[in-house]
């Protein structure tokens, strides 16, 4: 369908706007404005008569299709009725026009390395902040020796309760489930070498040593990690930390130290429940599929720890924790503005903690085997 | 321009509001004409902003009927229904620009919803829609935590109206403003109320806002809507409205307007 008609010869031009000239149409209207000559001279007459319902985005597309003529080469009336606004439109136009700016040039060497210098200083004040971050949680944690009460109880037990015991259920699950595949596929191998007994070494070493506290803190990681980033993001965004800090109120010391301290209270306590699990979990596959009686799984176990077993996993808890809990809370401390950024660096906590976890996880394997842990 | 005989833009007949059992509307009853300016004022927790979230269809009410340009709005089908919510323009109370687009890109959104048009046209309304509300070019590549209270309000203006509506809602448009940016964005909406012929109704407890802009108002009292003239209203013998209109500060928006 033809919106638009342009007639007329020489110097004298008629533009008739012709059907649907609403928001409806734009993109016919956009088109066949786009089509027309690049240049004309003389007169040119818009006649509205036969426009329907009349627009006032298509009419302002129209008239800045017509400011692309010149001015002195082309002289514009409207007629045939046209819409109420046109005017007003017009003025708009007019102050528009004079204060539009020319885009700045860009040059791509520049802009290149223009980027990079960006972004190393991106990186600098990123690393002020992080160090800073820490310096004034430690600065906070020294302060609660004199004031033990500054840790809140009520708001630590909120937090171990969040953390801790409402994940019991999870991190069960999953210690059973992996230390129940664990067992089976070694069972596979071992049986091959009539060792079957030794599924149960199996079993006890890698769900202590590793497992247990390494599965409990990616859980928690994900669980607790994203919670402390998106609850402290969210007052972020509602200017609920600027109000704590306006009532003279230190927001690490309230909302940071808390989930700080309540995971390192929670975490190795998990641990224990992952580990307790995971030899469940062990001994029903090896009473099941291996034919071992439970007695027999109790006692070759205790055979098979030696002193520091058990202690090498759970000490690596409250370490973890820490990890899991400064990622978090930086992370959502550092949500400003928009709710993308709260979902990105919600996601960025979750990630950086895990990665720290298993990074701190390969340094504590090096170290042990070191120190003959 | 307005006829009282025509067809009410709104019509709200007999609106019951429960919440458990605290009831905020008992039986309210509201009419706008085309082509008004329409005030609503009341107490905090009156029901201004159910009775706004009732008649754009946010919320279901417990009883009575809304009409929009005669039409039950719980009735239409669903392709009707999106047509009328296409012809209405709404800004809440804080703006609510969505955070991570900037403002151009807010003001295209809908746009870009409904019409299939090039980037360069989109370019072109949102450049429109910013200078509708007198906000300069550069406002439109900024998001919309870079910009004050009274350019939130005005871009998120700018977003009512970018798809052309005849009807415009506001939801405390001049709220946490100062006195020279609230009394350029009520010039603003009279302005645009004369150049678009818009119908608007809208929320204030601005006594500046109410007394230079609206032609009708209408005031929640007990559940119930009374609405007249402001000249009416200055003349209600309604103990609430008489604290509200006589108290010292509508003293000095009357005089304000009057004198």
């Amino acid at each position: 369908m033809t919106v638009l008609a342009l007639e007329g010869t020489g110097g004298d031009w008629h533009l008739h706007l012709n059907g649907d000239w609403s928001l409806t149409a734009m993109a016919q209207i956009e088109a066949q404005l786009a089509a027309l000559p690049d240049s004309l001279h003389g007169t040119l007459a818009c006649d509205w008569s036969r426009a329907e319902r009349p627009g006032i985005g298509p009419a302002w597309a129209l008239l800045v299709r017509l400011s692309g003529f010149s001015d002195r080469q082309l002289e514009i009336r409207h007629v045939g009725g046209p819409p109420h606004y046109l005017e007003f439109l017009q003025k708009l136009r007019a102050e528009r026009h004079a204060a539009r700016a020319a885009p700045p040039p860009e040059q791509s060497l520049e802009r290149s390395v223009g980027k990079l210098g960006q972004w190393a200083v991106l990186q600098g004040t990123e690393a002020r902040a992080v160090i800073g971050f820490f310096g004034r949680m430690i600065s906070v944690y020294s302060g609660l020796f004199s004031r033990p009460m500054a840790l809140r109880p009520s708001s630590l037990a909120r937090h171990v309760y969040e953390t801790g015991i409402t994940a019991v259920p999870i991190v069960s699950l999953i210690a059973f489930l992996i230390s129940v595949i664990v067992a089976y596929l070694g069972a596979q191998q071992l049986s091959r070498f009539g060792a079957n007994i030794f599924v149960v070494d199996l079993v006890t070493i890698s769900v202590l040593r590793e497992m247990g506290v390494l599965l409990t803190a990616i859980i928690v990681a994900g669980r607790s990690g994203s919670a402390f980033a998106a609850e402290i993001g969210v007052m972020q965004l509602n200017e609920e930390t600027d109000a704590l800090r306006a009532m003279g109120m230190n927001p690490i010391e309230l909302l940071v130290v808390p989930r700080v301290v309540a995971l390192v209270i929670s975490l190795p306590l998990l641990t224990v429940i992952a580990d307790a699990m995971g030899l469940a979990g062990g001994g029903l596959l090896s009473l099941v599929n291996l034919h071992i009686p439970l007695p027999q799984f109790l006692s070759r176990l205790r055979e098979s720890l030696s002193p520091t077993t058990f202690w090498s996993g759970l000490i690596k808890a409250p370490v973890f924790a820490v990890l899991i809990g400064m990622v978090g809370t930086y992370r959502g401390m550092q949500v400003r503005d928009s709710s993308r950024e709260l979902g990105r660096l919600t996601t960025v906590a979750v990630v950086q903690s895990i990665f720290f976890v298993i990074l701190a996880d390969a340094l504590f394997a090096v170290l042990f085997v070191k120190i003959g842990f | 321009m307005s006829e009282p005989t025509s067809t009410p833009v709104i019509r709200v007949s007999g609106l019951v509001s429960r919440f458990g059992t605290q009831v905020v509307h008992n039986g309210l009853d509201m009419e706008v004409q085309p082509n008004e300016i329409f005030g609503i004022v009341g107490g905090s927790g009156t029901g201004k902003s159910v009775l706004l979230r009732a008649i754009l269809g946010l919320r279901t009410p417990e009883g009575g009927s809304i009409e929009l340009y005669g039409k039950d709005v719980r009735q239409l089908a669903s392709a009707d229904r999106s047509a009328l919510v296409r012809s209405y323009g709404v800004t809440f109370q804080n703006g609510a620009l969505i955070s991570s687009l900037t403002v151009a890109q807010n003001i295209q959104l809908p746009l870009l919803e409904y019409y299939p048009v090039s980037e360069r046209t989109l370019d072109e309304l949102a450049e429109l829609n910013l200078a509708l509300v007198g906000l300069p070019p550069e406002a439109g590549s900024k998001y919309p935590s870079q910009l004050s209270g009274g350019m939130v309000k005005r871009a998120a203006l700018a977003r009512a109206l970018a798809l052309e509506p005849k009807l415009l809602f506001l939801d405390e448009p001049t709220a946490g403003l100062d006195p020279i940016s609230a009394a350029a964005f009520d010039e603003l909406l009279l302005y645009l109320h004369s150049q678009l012929r818009l119908t608007v109704v809208m929320i204030t407890h601005d006594l500046d806002t109410l007394f230079q802009t609206c032609s009708r108002v209408g005031v929640i009292v007990d559940g119930r809507m009374i609405s007249d003239t402001l000249d009416g209203l200055l003349q209600n013998q309604n103990p609430w409205i008489r604290d509200y209109f006589h108290g010292p500060r509508a003293r000095a928006a009357e005089k304000e307007a009057h004198g």
